[in-house]
C-alpha cells in the first residue's frame, strides 16, 4: 500500500537547514496497523505529514496504491488526501462553527457527493463512534473523546484507504485513549490500513507493526503482539 | 464550484459567523450610505442655489441712486441723488440696442386693509415691465400695464399670500384695497418662484404712487432689462456705459464710487455658476474619497477574515480542498456579502433622501436632495467590485499556502 525510498526532508531555519529525514525506507501492506515511535523531534510527524502530503520531501520516491506521488501541485494533491487519506490530528482540528454532522459531511462535500447523501453517510458514520445523539452539537459542546470520535468519523466518511493519525490520544486521558484506540482498532479490523504516531508504548502495543525513529532514520522494525484496547477497561 | 451546494456551505458560512459577517457588511453598507447621503445633499444643495437665481430674469441690470462722496462742477460731496421720470426715457433714447425694458421701482412699507383685516406689506410701485425682471405670474387678473401708469389709476396687484392673509378665503379679484387710507381695486393676484417673501408684497404703478406722495417725479430704483443678444460681456460694458452716463446727466464726478450704484445678474449669475462647479466638484470628490475609505476598510476586514481562517482554511485543505475551492469559497462569500450590504445602504440611503424631500430647504439650503440611480448603482457595483478584488488577494494566497503550514497556525 505504502513504498518509501531513500526519503529526506530538511527544514530551513533562517540560514540553518535541519536535517530531519535522513533516507527512510518503509513498506505497509495493506491492512497493516502501524505505530511510529521515536522521541520528541525524531521526525514522526514530518514523516506522517510526506506519507499525508500535507508536505513534501525534498528527495525519496513514494508510491501510494501503486500511485507514484511525486511533482505533486496542491490540487492534485488536496484530490489525493480527499480520496485516499484520512486523518486524525492530536488537536481534533474540528471547524469550530459547525456541528459534528456537518463536520464530518465536509469531506464528502469536497468529493461533490450530493447533499442528502451526504447526511446519510456522516449520520452512518457518526453512529458507527457512537455519536448518534450528537450529531447536531457543535464542537465546543463536545468532551475531548467525542471530539476525536467526530474527527475519526469524519476522517472515514471519505472511505480512505489509509488511515492516519498523528498522536490521536496525545490529549486524552487513558480511559478515553482506550475508547479512541478501540475504535481504531475495529477500523483495522475492517481492513482499513492505520499509520499511528505515537510516544506511549501503551498506545503502540495497540497497533500490529512498531518502528522506531531516531535521529532520522529508522532503527528499529518489528511485528508485535496486538494488545485489544478493550483489556485495560 | 458556482453551483447550489457550493452557495447553501457559503449560506452556513455567513449565517453562523454573524459578528464577522456583519462586521464586513457593515462596512460596506456605511459607506454606500454616505455616498448617497453625500451625494444627494450635494444635489440638494444645487437644486437650492438654482432656485434662489432662476426666480428672477437674468438679464437684468439694477441702478440705486445713494450720495455723492466727491465733489464735482460746483457741487459740494453728500448730495442725495434722485432719480426722475425723465431719466427713464433717457436711458431708452441712448440705449436703444441695448436695453429691452425699463422700470423704475419705488419701494415703501405700508399697511393693506380688507374688511377687519390689516397687515404691513412692501409696497412696490413700478412700470409694467417689472414683471418681466421678477419673472413674476399671475394667478388670476393682470399685471399693472401701461394704461395704468398713464392714467395714475389707482389699481393694485396683490401677491398670493397677501391675498390669504386678508382676503381669506374670498377672492380678491375686483374687490377694493384701503392701502396707506386710499382705496385701490385689486385687478390681479400674482406668485412668485422666489419663495414665501417673494409673495408678500403688493404692486400699484409708479405714476400712482408719484401722484400720491405729492406729486412729484422721482424714481427710486430702476431696473433695466438688457437686449441678451449683447452677450455676458457685453452687459459688462453696457453697465459701464449706463453708469457714466447717468452721472454725467445727474454731475456726478465720474470717479464717484458712492454716487450712483448698479449690480449686474448676469455678472452674478456669472459668479454663482462657477461656485455651483466648484460644489459639483466637491460633491464628487468627497464621494469618491468616501467610496475609497469604503474599499480600504472591506480590504483590512477582508485581510483580517482570512488571516482568522487560515486554520479552517488548512483543515479544509487537508480533507481534500482544492486551492481553486478556497479562493472560490472566500470570493463568493466577500461577493455575497458586499452584494447584500450595498444593496442595504443603497436603498436606506435613498430611502432617507426621498424622506428628507424640503425639510432641510428652509435651514440648511438642501432642497430634494436626490442621487441618480445611475451614480448610485455605479457606486455600489464600484464597491462590490472592490470588495472582491479586496477578498480575492488575501484568499488566494490563503490558498496557496501549505496545508501544514495553515493547520499549525493559531
Ligand atoms: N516547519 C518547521 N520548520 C522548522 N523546523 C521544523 C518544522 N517542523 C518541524 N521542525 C523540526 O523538525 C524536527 C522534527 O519535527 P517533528 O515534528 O517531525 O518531530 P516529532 O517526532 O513529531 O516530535 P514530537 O514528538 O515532539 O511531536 C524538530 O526538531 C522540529 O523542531
Ligand atoms: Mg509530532
Amino acid at each position: 500500500m505504502i513504498k518509501i525510498k531513500g526519503l529526506h526532508k530538511s527544514y530551513r531555519i533562517g540560514k540553518n537547514s535541519l536535517h530531519v529525514l535522513k533516507g527512510i525506507n518503509f513498506n505497509v501492506e495493506e491492512g497493516e496497523m502501524v505505530a511510529i515511535m521515536g522521541s520528541s523531534g525524531s521526525g514522526k510527524s514530518t514523516l506522517l505529514n510526506i506519507i499525508g502530503m500535507l508536505d513534501v520531501a525534498d528527495e525519496g520516491e513514494y508510491t501510494l496504491d501503486n500511485i507514484e506521488i511525486k511533482d505533486l501541485d496542491e490540487t492534485k494533491a488536496a484530490k489525493y488526501r480527499n480520496r485516499f487519506l484520512g486523518f486524525i490530528f492530536q488537536s481534533f482540528n474540528l471547524i469550530n462553527y459547525k456541528t459534528a454532522l456537518e463536520n464530518v459531511e465536509l469531506p464528502l462535500y469536497y468529493q461533490k457527493v450530493p447533499r442528502k447523501e451526504r447526511q446519510e453517510k456522516a449520520t452512518q458514520y457518526l453512529a458507527k463512534v457512537g455519536l448518534t445523539d450528537w450529531i447536531k452539537h457543535l464542537p465546543s459542546e463536545l468532551s475531548g473523546g467525542q471530539k476525536q470520535r467526530v474527527a475519526i468519523a469524519r476522517a472515514m466518511a471519505a472511505e480512505p484507504k489509509v488511515l492516519l493519525a498523528d498522536e490521536p490520544t496525545g490529549a486524552l486521558d487513558s480511559t478515553t485513549s482506550n475508547e479512541v484506540m478501540q475504535l481504531i482498532q475495529e477500523i483495522n479490523d475492517e481492513g482499513k490500513t492505520i499509520l499511528v504516531v505515537t510516544h506511549e508504548n501503551d498506545i503502540a502495543n495497540m497497533c500490529k507493526r512498531i518502528v522506531q525513529l531516531k535521529d532520522g532514520v529508522i532503527i528499529e522494525d518489528k511485528i508485535v503482539e496486538q494488545v485489544r484496547a478493550l483489556a485495560h477497561v | 464550484m458556482f453551483n447550489k451546494d457550493s452557495w447553501q456551505e457559503i449560506f452556513e458560512t455567513i449565517s453562523k459567523n454573524k459578528l464577522r459577517t456583519f462586521l464586513s457588511g457593515f462596512t460596506v453598507a456605511l459607506g454606500i450610505f454616505i455616498f448617497v447621503i453625500l451625494f444627494g445633499f450635494g444635489n440638494g444643495l444645487k437644486n437650492s442655489f438654482q432656485e434662489f437665481f432662476m426666480d428672477d430674469a437674468t438679464n437684468v441690470i439694477r441702478v440705486f441712486p445713494g450720495r455723492t462722496s466727491k465733489p464735482y462742477q460746483g457741487f459740494e460731496s453728500g448730495r442725495a441723488i434722485e432719480f426722475r421720470n425723465d431719466d427713464l426715457a433717457a436711458i431708452k433714447d441712448n440705449f436703444r440696442f441695448q436695453v429691452q425694458y425699463i422700470t423704475p421701482r419705488i419701494t415703501r412699507n405700508t399697511t393693506v386693509k380688507y374688511k377687519n383685516n390689516s397687515n404691513n406689506y412692501g409696497l412696490r410701485a413700478v412700470a409694467p415691465a417689472h414683471a418681466a425682471a421678477e419673472k413674476t405670474i399671475m394667478m388670476k387678473g393682470r399685471f399693472i400695464n401701461q394704461l395704468d401708469v398713464i392714467n395714475k389709476t389707482k389699481y393694485a396687484v396683490i401677491g398670493r399670500l397677501v391675498e390669504i392673509d386678508l382676503f381669506e378665503s374670498e377672492d380678491a379679484l375686483e374687490k377694493f384695497v384701503n392701502i396707506g387710507n386710499r382705496s385701490y381695486k385689486v385687478v390681479g393676484v400674482f406668485q412668485d418662484d422666489g419663495g414665501d417673501n417673494e409673495e408678500r408684497f403688493v404692486y400699484i404703478p409708479y405714476t400712482t404712487n408719484q401722484l400720491v406722495e405729492k406729486n412729484t417725479d422721482k424714481l427710486d430704483q430702476l431696473i433695466i432689462g438688457f437686449n441678451p443678444a449683447i452677450g455676458y460681456e457685453g452687459s459688462l460694458l453696457f453697465e459701464e456705459k449706463l453708469l457714466r452716463f447717468l452721472k454725467e446727466k445727474h454731475h456726478v464726478k465720474p470717479s464717484d464710487p458712492k454716487a450712483i450704484n448698479s449690480r449686474n445678474i448676469a455678472d452674478q449669475m456669472n459668479k454663482n455658476q462657477q461656485f455651483g462647479t466648484a460644489l459639483q466638484w466637491i460633491v464628487t470628490f468627497v464621494g469618491l474619497g468616501t467610496l475609497i475609505a469604503g474599499v480600504i476598510g472591506i480590504s483590512n476586514i477582508m485581510v483580517f477574515v482570512v488571516k482568522e481562517r487560515t486554520k479552517e482554511l488548512g483543515v479544509r485543505k487537508a480533507i481534500g480542498a482544492t486551492p481553486r475551492a478556497v479562493t472560490l469559497m472566500i470570493l463568493q462569500e466577500s461577493i455575497f456579502i458586499t452584494t447584500a450590504a450595498g444593496y442595504i445602504g443603497l436603498f436606506t440611503g435613498i430611502f432617507i433622501l426621498k424622506t428628507l424631500g424640503t425639510s432641510l430647504a428652509e435651514d440648511y439650503f438642501i432642497k430634494n436632495p436626490y442621487i441618480s440611480i445611475g451614480t448610485a448603482i455605479f457606486a455600489t457595483i464600484t464597491l462590490i467590485f472592490f470588495g472582491a478584488i479586496a477578498g480575492y488577494v488575501p484568499a488566494r494566497k490563503a490558498a496557496r499556502i501549505k496545508p501544514i503550514e495553515a493547520l499549525r497556525s493559531k
